[in-house]
């Protein structure tokens, strides 16, 4: 289920900008890997590079190579669609189909991809939902529309719905920066559950959060605003966090800048 | 407003006077009242014209309708002149309909196409000159539409009509002789090319406005472009896709020059839409005009109150649609 | 698929060896299909155009277009899989509908052109049609130049200082009822047919007050339609001004009607004009309220207040009417005078819009 990325060489360019610069990383599968940085390092922008969603932003073009355990997710021939159906992503603002239902949300990947029968929708929108921590919050309203949840819940809803096509890879682009302490907490929990199954990439801005629920920490910097991010590393968390081998990684560590 | 203050004894400076003026000023200095008299007198002023319009129109056609010999909503005829005028609206109504209708089902679909076409699939540097060019052509006067329906279209009509009539004249409703392509179908081809800039432009500016978030979301789950479209392009937009047809159907409905000049007018109905005949409440206002006696005209001014009224309606509900899409949008954001 | 928690992909677990674990890659037609296939079908359309006798060049355009549909929609289908034939089946149809607008717009344009330079000369715009019959080639629209300049003028008059009296109204002091009520109206107004708006000035001013046909009558009627389009963009306009302006400036003490007119305005008059510019093209080429009120003329009169007057797309309309060769081609170059006169103040609107554009927004 959960597979292991590799990358290599790495850059992406929005037009004639390059956002970020030859970067290369391993991603475990089974855990949870991190994204540390400042603002405009091009920590989200690698995350998109890797369910190849930067290319449908205008003017964005990335080169270097994305292995998916030994499949290079930019080799010719390769369907875009196909990779995003296999790499599910989270976004920063809870984006729950506001014409939609709760059910219909989380059946909207298996509709797409050729599930009709309703028994079966009905057995993996519960499993999915079981899956996010939020069907005991709505199993009794799951005609209602899902833009009536609260943030939180929003959130996981779009976390069941992103589960629900079993994804071998999951990506969380800020998945609480607009959620309460509470629901931040829940979907730390959820990310300490879901890890058993997928692979998990989450950037974030929140220091504390990387600490508390990642495996691995990278640490994204740039050299100038302007200037194209680059990976200045990517460690054990706890080493990163406690004893980092590159000094700007202690210095953003420690809240010297960033 | 916020400047004024209820401090009245102290007389007032000249307004020239800078910064204590603030407080020592009148309840509403004279500049502001004179300007707010004048500008509150346009909005009243224009509230006098369409409450005129309604009054005229409706005083002139009670004239012209108690003089009618014949009922005003069910006569097939037009004959306002002489001692016993008989004059009544069922064929303009049904001409003014059946082309406004044609009209929608082309233009509609083709115009969400253009507007997709746009936002979504033509290359970047193609997208914002289209847009201009469509705004563009929604400004080319109707009599151009109307010259060139004429002289253009209705004699390259004739061949496709033909054969309409070859594989689908047993409907009855694509029967075709042959005459002159003069017909309620070239009407609603002519109004639908006319109506197309602006269904378009309206339903383009809404489909832009799809936030990129539920876009991302879709092609998030691996949701081909046209999946996209569906699950989050159209739902968005639907609401303005509506109204922005009723804005369209509003203008086909009050076409003058353009059905005017192409279509051949008849009382009669018929069930073929591409023989030649009918009419529409413009379109015989302004054939009929020049013939027409003070009588006759009341009677015109009596079709034209019903056409004035039914395009209300519909742009109406057109605002209406679009003043709840607004409300809920707020809402959802 | 109730087993969706397991690992049901044994073919994941591989070790490196065998290529495409899950299906990443798909069959893909080659990028040139759509176009290699527009060409075949419009080859094909052509062919059996020419075959089959049909002396229609639309039907060999839909007959092409159906070709076309249908041929991507089966490729796909064998080739990509129902999805990606369902994609390219919305792709075509979209492309279809672009070209099926724009075949007839670009007539339209491509014939007022090509018919309208005929005889289209200096003669030509600066002579009326004076006594010449109808039927004989020769005369002018210089009548129907003055007669519309006039008679759009005498409008705008009437109209831009109402209308933007209007939207100030609206924007900088409708709180209340009355500011909803006025809202309401101009949504209204903006949806009148023209020839209704001639209608209401025929009943007021020809029937009930005796006037005769005059310029000045079609002007109202065009003041009419014109006044809710001024009312619309220039409350778009005073809308963008941002509320600091406005409060930097009643700070300062400035009583609030010299705001207006000292900072509100000038900072929105590009905007502003642009909107009245708009509205100045879209009436020049209404013809029915002309054709009710003003009646047309063949002589000169310069005079809107006195006698019937002509106006450019009146005179198209009448020469059309005559059905001659040689007024065809008068109407066919009017048209062509006036497509270009709404068209440049159209490029010369949005080309102040953009120069005057408020420097915040991009």
């Amino acid at each position: 289920m959960a597979k292991r990325i590799d990358v290599s060489g790495l850059s992406a360019y929005y037009g004639g900008h390059k956002a970020i610069d030859d970067i290369s990383m391993t991603v475990e599968p089974r855990s949870v890997t991190a994204f540390i940085g400042p603002s405009g390092c091009g920590k989200s922008t690698f995350l998109r590079t890797l369910n190849r969603m930067h290319e449908v932003t205008p003017g964005g073009r990335v080169e270097g190579k994305v292995l998916l355990d030994d499949e290079n997710l930019y080799g010719s021939g390769v369907d875009p669609v196909a990779v995003r159906r296999t790499v599910g992503m989270v976004f920063q603002r809870p984006n729950p189909f506001p014409t939609m239902s709760i059910f219909d949300n989380v059946a909207a990947g298996l509709r797409l991809n050729g599930t009709h029968k309703k028994n079966e929708l009905k057995d993996i929108v519960e499993k999915s939902l079981r899956g996010a921590n939020l069907w005991n919050e709505v199993k009794d309203r799951l005609g209602k529309p899902g833009s009536g949840l609260s943030g939180g819940q929003q959130q996981r809803l779009c976390i069941a719905r992103a589960i629900a096509v079993e994804p071998q890879v999951l990506l969380m682009d800020e998945p609480c920066s607009a959620l309460d302490p509470i629901s931040t907490l829940a979907i730390e929990d959820l990310i300490g559950e879901l890890k058993e199954r997928f692979t998990i990439v989450i950037v974030t801005h929140n220091m504390q959060q990387a600490a508390r629920v990642s495996d691995r920490t990278a640490f994204f910097n740039l050299a100038a605003v302007g200037q194209p991010g680059k990976l200045v590393e990517i460690d054990e968390t706890e080493r990163i966090f406690s004893n980092p081998s590159v000094q700007a990684t202690e210095d953003y560590i420690s809240g010297r800048f960033g | 407003m916020t400047s004024a203050t209820p401090t009245a004894d102290v007389p007032p400076p000249p307004p020239r006077t800078d910064a204590p003026s603030a407080i020592s000023g009148r309840a509403i200095r004279p500049g502001d009242r004179i300007f707010l008299g004048l500008s509150r007198g346009s909005g009243i002023a224009l509230l006098v014209i369409m409450g005129a319009i309604t009054a005229f129109l409706t005083y002139r056609s009670v004239i012209a309708i108690s003089g009618d010999h014949a009922n005003f909503f069910t006569t097939f005829d037009w004959n306002a002149t002489g001692t016993e005028p008989k004059f009544g609206i069922a064929v303009l109504a049904f001409g003014t309909v059946v082309s406004s209708l044609i009209a929608m089902v082309i233009a509609v679909p083709v115009a969400v196409g253009i507007a997709l076409f746009i936002s979504h699939y033509a290359p970047r540097k193609l997208a914002s000159p289209l847009g201009y060019v469509i705004d563009l052509l929604a400004a080319v006067p109707s009599i151009i539409y109307g010259l060139w329906g004429a002289l253009f279209l209705v004699p390259h009509l004739t061949g496709l009509y033909s054969w309409l009539d070859d594989y689908l004249g047993w409907t009855g409703i694509f029967r075709y002789g042959d005459g002159a392509a003069r017909s309620l179908f070239t009407v609603g081809i002519l109004l639908a090319i006319m109506i197309l800039p602006i269904v378009t432009s309206v339903s383009r500016e809404v489909f832009l406005q799809v936030p990129r978030m539920h876009e991302e979301a879709a092609l998030a789950l691996g949701a081909t472009r046209w999946e996209v479209i569906r699950m989050s392009v159209l739902p968005f937009g639907r609401s303005g896709i509506i109204s922005a047809s009723m804005l369209g159907l509003g203008r086909a409905l009050g076409e003058t020059m353009a059905v005017a000049t192409v279509l051949s007018p008849s009382f009669l109905i018929g069930a073929s839409l591409l023989d030649p005949g009918g009419g529409t409440f413009a379109q015989n206002i302004a054939s009929k005009f020049n013939e027409a006696d003070e009588f006759g005209r009341d009677a015109l001014i009596a079709s034209g109150l019903v056409l004035f009224v039914i395009t209300l309606l519909v742009n109406g509900a057109a605002r209406l649609i679009i003043a709840r899409r607004k409300e809920y949008s707020g809402a959802a954001s | 698929m109730s087993d969706v928690m397991t690992d049901r992909r044994p073919r994941a677990e591989h070790p490196g060896g065998t290529p495409l674990p899950v299906s990443l890659r798909q069959a893909r037609l080659p990028r040139w299909t759509p176009a290699a296939l527009a060409l075949v079908s419009a080859a094909l359309g052509t062919g059996i155009g020419l075959v089959g006798g049909l002396d229609s060049r639309i039907q060999w355009g839909l007959i092409a277009a159906l070709l076309f549909i249908g041929g991507t929609f089966a490729l796909a289908a064998g080739v990509e899989g129902a999805r990606q034939a369902k994609d390219r089946l919305a792709t075509s149809l979209v492309w279809i509908a672009f070209l099926l607008a724009v075949v007839p717009l670009a007539s339209l344009l491509w014939e007022t052109v090509a018919r309208g330079t005929t005889v289209l000369d200096g003669f030509f715009l600066s002579h009326s049609m004076g006594t010449l019959p109808d039927a004989l080639p020769g005369g002018g629209i210089y009548h129907a130049i003055i007669g519309t300049l006039e008679q759009v003028g005498l409008a705008t008059l009437i109209a831009a200082p109402l209308g933007l009296l209007t939207a100030v109204y609206l924007v900088e002091y409708g709180r209340g009822r009355l500011a909803k009520v006025v809202t309401f109206f101009v949504d209204v107004m903006t949806g009148i047919p023209s020839i209704v708006a001639g209608l209401f000035i025929l009943s007021v001013w020809i029937l009930i007050l005796g006037f005769g046909p005059s310029g000045f009558a079609g002007s109202m009627a065009l003041a009419i339609l014109m006044m809710p389009v001024v009312v619309r963009s220039t409350e778009e306009m005073l809308k963008l001004v941002p509320n600091e302006l406005r409060e930097a400036s009643l700070a300062l003490g400035v009583p609030k009607w010299r705001t207006i007119l000292k900072v509100v305005l000038p900072t929105s008059i590009g905007g502003i004009t642009t909107g009245v510019m708009l509205a100045i093209a879209r009436i020049t080429g209404e013809t029915a309220p002309v054709l009710l009120l003003v009646w047309g003329a063949k002589t000169i009169n310069g005079n809107p207040f006195e006698g019937a007057q002509q106006s450019l797309p009146l005179y198209v309309f009448q020469q059309w009417q005559q059905g001659s060769d040689a007024s065809y081609d008068r109407a066919w170059s009017a048209a062509l005078v006036l497509i270009a006169f709404v068209m440049i103040l159209n490029l010369v609107a949005r080309g102040i819009a953009r120069w005057k554009a408020p420097k915040t927004g991009r």
